[in-house]
């Protein structure tokens, strides 16, 4: 009995290093995986923020991330040493010890000091609730109104009379002449959450209800979300791109997508193919019959990079397999196939190609 | 209640009987010990089920685009998994612990209501049966004979039929609701029994921390399972009845459904989370050779735990869009819960120090409880602080957390549990060989899996996708999240063989292996029908450490 006792206790000291090593190997490591990303913003990192509200948010959580890591030293070490120092020894195994069975100075003290540690948290947080929730909207800001489907993304700019699809386009955002995008956030089905970690935390798009968020990026460059609230068969392929852009850049970019779209007279055939089957029972084309309302607008399809929520780059086999056969892509999405033949179905595409 | 008395009869005159019998005395029994090992068997069972589902999952998310399992099938396993882990596995094992040990431990001879408990029991088996039925009579979103897919919150309004056509939520709605019954059966059984059946000599200031902390946990389950019950009423009358509750395309309430939801699952944290504290605060003095530190300030702090509990729900909503005073106060609640678990953590400490800790298996269990117990409470503060939650909250660092307290706190606690009471509840000691490789695989399993879960959360991997783009930074971490969660599967075999191996062929462990002080160890193992030959008096919370130490009784100091 007692020997077994005496071999124990170095096991449990190296298991307490243990854990401790552990716990900074991956701290290290995660700080790593962020100094060595393959190309920038491609990992959504939250302790990585491009934007106020994710700026914000990171402060706040740098001051209760040393706040905890400290309360866990503290206990870690009195478990440690009480573990270590207070173990059954060969010498007196057989007697009991001392039978305590508390103390009330003991108790106050560990009542009242975790309470003001409470607090000074509280303080800390509803100051930043404040600071994100309630700031008022400057006259410069954009506006959009974002519509969360099952499994897509709809951006309307009421302002600027531009309908897209999962790829948001916002100016950047200079801290002396401030144009930060406020979002009105709603749903046209089931619950679904607007999140782009660099950007602002997550808010949610419910049927029913008007959300509001905000970001305010202070750099360009294509920022990667996703949909964060579980939201049907496909929630995992909602993803969400945010383009950054310089304010020409973003001046283009509104100019381009105001224009309604292109009539090219080569690609008659596919645009009939396109008017005459079911997809304009869902998809809108700007200056034609198209009309639909339940898929992403069309009209200038080809000024985005991806297709399907971001599911598949925007490439002509990508285009032709996705028409031709959505699950292949992304299965259980709400696109039918569309079971055309191999002529229509080039026609179709070469005609969704001229939608720049 | 004279079947069992009968069956022994039999079982003294003619040896072996059929199993025909045997298996009818067990199906109708109202013993609360027979009552007790059932909800156990039952729950092991789902839990061996839940892990399977649990392994699919992390299959599935090894590696970006993986196709092992297709999206419908991977919602359906998170689903089930939440779902069976959550009322199948912790509730029934948690309510088959109370039963067992309840009675012996407050010197009674059987549940208040021995009927309504083996009723409470049937009806919860009945509603697992029917929520794994839904594999078979169910269709969900896509063609037929299929579980929900919904998640285990099932958030309005995908439940609507619109989005979930065919019946498979609506097994899970039922499922809910009739185990839900059996909950409030059970609960009420609980207080009842502690408030009216302890023995001579136990008032409620000497009642051992388990039945304390039991009777607050009956309480909760009362208080919370009535809102559950309502919301699946309501949503089956939604469904069925052309109700509007949650409908949001007839103008319901989708948030509505979240409150609902959430002012019974938060508090469910603490149902399962009670009696996790109950065995550390019966172990960890034992294993000590002290009395628990403080015993007035534990039973206030649970009270306060579960008073506070109440009022926290909307945490797990920072998201939704509540106004800036509204996110304040639940992250006020919130926090304050802290101070209660922080003291509690504090006790068991104090009721270590100065002992001469014995580092037997459900000691050991005990300890990685109080490690892992510190840290999940301490992520839970991150997440209570709203705006760093809205980065958090529906993605892997809120998998992370609430596994941790899950697993890294209640599980450890219930294999502590099960190491310290097989021997009094099958007369046989555990195998302590193989329970240390249980533990230290299960350990190292653990922490591999959910430390580094953590990891792709703060890197914006949200849950419940069934695939991941790569290049995020995700694809390690979620390779080595899987690898971990096969260690802990193994680690599971390892214990069930030792359940089984040990019940054959374990050592005997006569009436009181530990050198324990509860009243459960001064009868035989297993205790006899109706537990006490005659009602024991007891003069302190330690009747057993009065009749060991009659020089130095407990009675004198308190």
């Amino acid at each position: 009995m007692a020997e077994k006792h005496k071999t124990e206790w170095p096991v449990l000291v190296g298991r307490a290093t243990g854990i401790l090593v552990l716990v900074g190997g991956i701290l290290l490591a995660a700080s790593l995986c962020n100094a060595t990303t393959p190309s920038e913003n491609a990992v959504p990192n939250i302790f990585d923020p491009r934007s106020t509200p994710a700026e914000s948010i990171y402060h706040l959580s740098r001051f209760v991330l040393a706040i905890t890591g400290l309360i866990f030293l503290v206990v870690f070490s009195l478990l440690a040493y009480v573990v270590v120092k207070f173990r059954s020894r060969t010498v007196d195994a057989t007697s009991e010890p001392a039978q305590v069975y508390g103390s009330t100075q003991i108790e106050l003290a560990w009542t009242i000091i975790p309470t003001l540690i409470v607090f000074v948290l509280f303080l800390a947080t509803a100051r930043v609730i404040h600071a994100i929730q309630d700031t008022p909207k400057p006259a410069t800001a954009v506006e959009v109104t974002a519509i969360g489907h099952q499994f897509w993304w709809e951006f309307r700019y009421p302002a600027l009379g531009i309908v897209t699809a999962n790829e948001l386009h916002v100016p950047v955002s200079d801290p002396a002449h401030p144009t930060p995008t406020f979002l009105k956030l709603l749903s046209a089905d089931t619950d679904h959450s607007f999140w782009v970690p660099q950007l602002a935390g997550k808010t949610d798009l419910i049927p029913n209800r008007l959300n509001e968020t905000w970001i305010d990026p202070h750099r360009t460059g294509v920022f990667l979300g996703q949909c964060a609230q579980y939201c049907g068969t496909q929630h995992a392929k909602m993803l969400l791109r945010v383009s950054v852009e310089s304010a020409e850049d973003f001046a283009a970019w509104v100019s381009t997508q105001k224009q309604p779209a292109i009539q090219d007279e080569r690609e008659i055939a596919g645009k009939q193919v396109f008017e005459t089957t079911a997809c304009v029972n869902c998809h809108a084309v700007a200056g034609t019959n198209a009309k639909g309302h339940f898929g992403p607008d069309l009209t200038h399809l080809m000024s985005r990079r991806t297709i399907a929520a971001g599911a598949a780059e925007n490439t002509r086999e990508n285009l032709r397999l996705w028409i031709q056969n959505p699950d292949a892509i992304k299965p259980g999405s709400l696109m039918p196939a569309m079971k055309l033949s191999d002529v229509d179905l080039d026609a179709l595409v070469r005609y969704l190609e001229t939608l720049q | 209640m004279s079947s069992d008395a009968m069956a022994l009869q039999t079982a003294e005159v003619g040896g072996a009987r059929p199993w025909v019998q045997t298996l009818h005395e067990w199906v109708t029994t109202v013993d609360h010990k027979r009552l007790g090992i059932l909800y156990i068997l039952f729950a092991l069972l789902f839990l061996v089920i839940g892990g399977i589902e649990a392994t699919i999952i992390r299959i599935q998310l090894m590696r970006p685009h993986n196709d092992f399992v297709s999206p419908q099938v991977f919602n359906r396993m998170f689903t089930m998994h939440g779902t069976t882990m959550i009322f199948f596995v912790i509730m029934p094992v948690m309510f088959g612990f109370a039963n067992y040990l309840v009675p012996l431990m407050i010197g009674a001879r059987d549940m208040a209501f021995p009927r309504l408990n083996a009723f409470s029991f049937w009806l919860t088996a009945f509603g697992g049966c029917l929520l794994y039925f839904s594999l078979i009579g169910g269709s969900g979103l896509y063609g037929a004979g299929n579980a929900p897919d919904v998640g285990w919150w099932a958030y309005a309004p995908l439940t609507s039929r619109a989005f979930s056509p065919g019946h498979s939520s609506d097994y899970w709605t039922i499922a809910l609701l009739v185990s839900g019954f059996g909950s409030i059966g059970t609960a009420i059984n609980i207080i009842a029994t502690i408030l009216s059946m302890r023995c001579p000599g136990m008032t409620l200031s000497r009642m051992p921390l388990l039945a304390w902390l039991n009777l607050v946990m009956a309480g909760l389950v009362l208080i919370t399972i009535t809102p559950l019950s309502a919301a699946q009423i309501m949503l089956l009358v939604d469904r069925y009845l052309g109700g509007h509750f949650f409908d949001t395309q007839a103008g319901g309430s989708a948030a509505l459904w979240m409150h609902f939801f959430w002012i019974f699952g938060h508090p469910e944290v603490y149902i399962l989370v009670i009696p996790a504290f109950a065995f550390a605060s019966e172990i960890i003095p034992v294993f000590s050779r002290k009395p628990i530190f403080g015993y007035p300030v534990m039973v206030g702090a649970t009270v306060a735990i579960a008073f506070v509990s109440l009022s926290v729900w909307a945490h797990h909503m920072f998201s939704i869009g509540m106004s800036s005073y509204s996110n304040s106060f639940f992250v006020l609640t919130t926090m304050v819960i802290a101070v209660p678990t922080g003291i509690k953590i504090f006790n068991w400490l104090g009721t270590m120090w100065g002992g001469k800790i014995q580092f037997k298996i459900p000691m050991l269990f005990c300890i990685g409880f109080l490690f892992q117990f510190l840290i999940a409470g301490l992520t839970g503060i991150m997440q209570g602080a709203a705006p760093f939650d809205w980065q958090l909250t529906g993605s892997y660092f809120v998998v992370a957390h609430f596994h941790y307290v899950i697993v890294g706190g209640i599980l450890f606690a219930l294999f502590a549990a099960f190491y310290y009471w097989f021997p009094k509840i099958t007369g046989r000691m555990l195998n302590e060989t193989l329970g240390k490789l249980h533990f230290w695989l299960f350990l190292i399993g653990f922490h591999m899996t959910f430390d580094t879960m953590h990891i792709p959360g703060v890197l914006g991997m949200p849950r419940r996708i069934y695939t991941y783009e790569p290049g995020r930074g995700w694809d390690i971490w979620n390779l080595i999240v899987t690898i971990g969660a096969f260690i802990q599967g193994v680690a599971i075999l390892v214990f069930v063989a030792n359940l089984i191996f040990s019940y054959l062929r374990g050592p005997k462990a006569g009436n009181d292996p530990w050198d324990a002080w509860t009243l459960e160890w001064s009868v035989s193992s297993p205790p006899p029908a109706y537990n006490f030959a005659s009602i024991p008096t007891v003069a302190s919370r330690r009747p057993l450490w009065d009749q060991k130490h009659p020089e130095d009784p407990d009675s004198r100091y308190e």
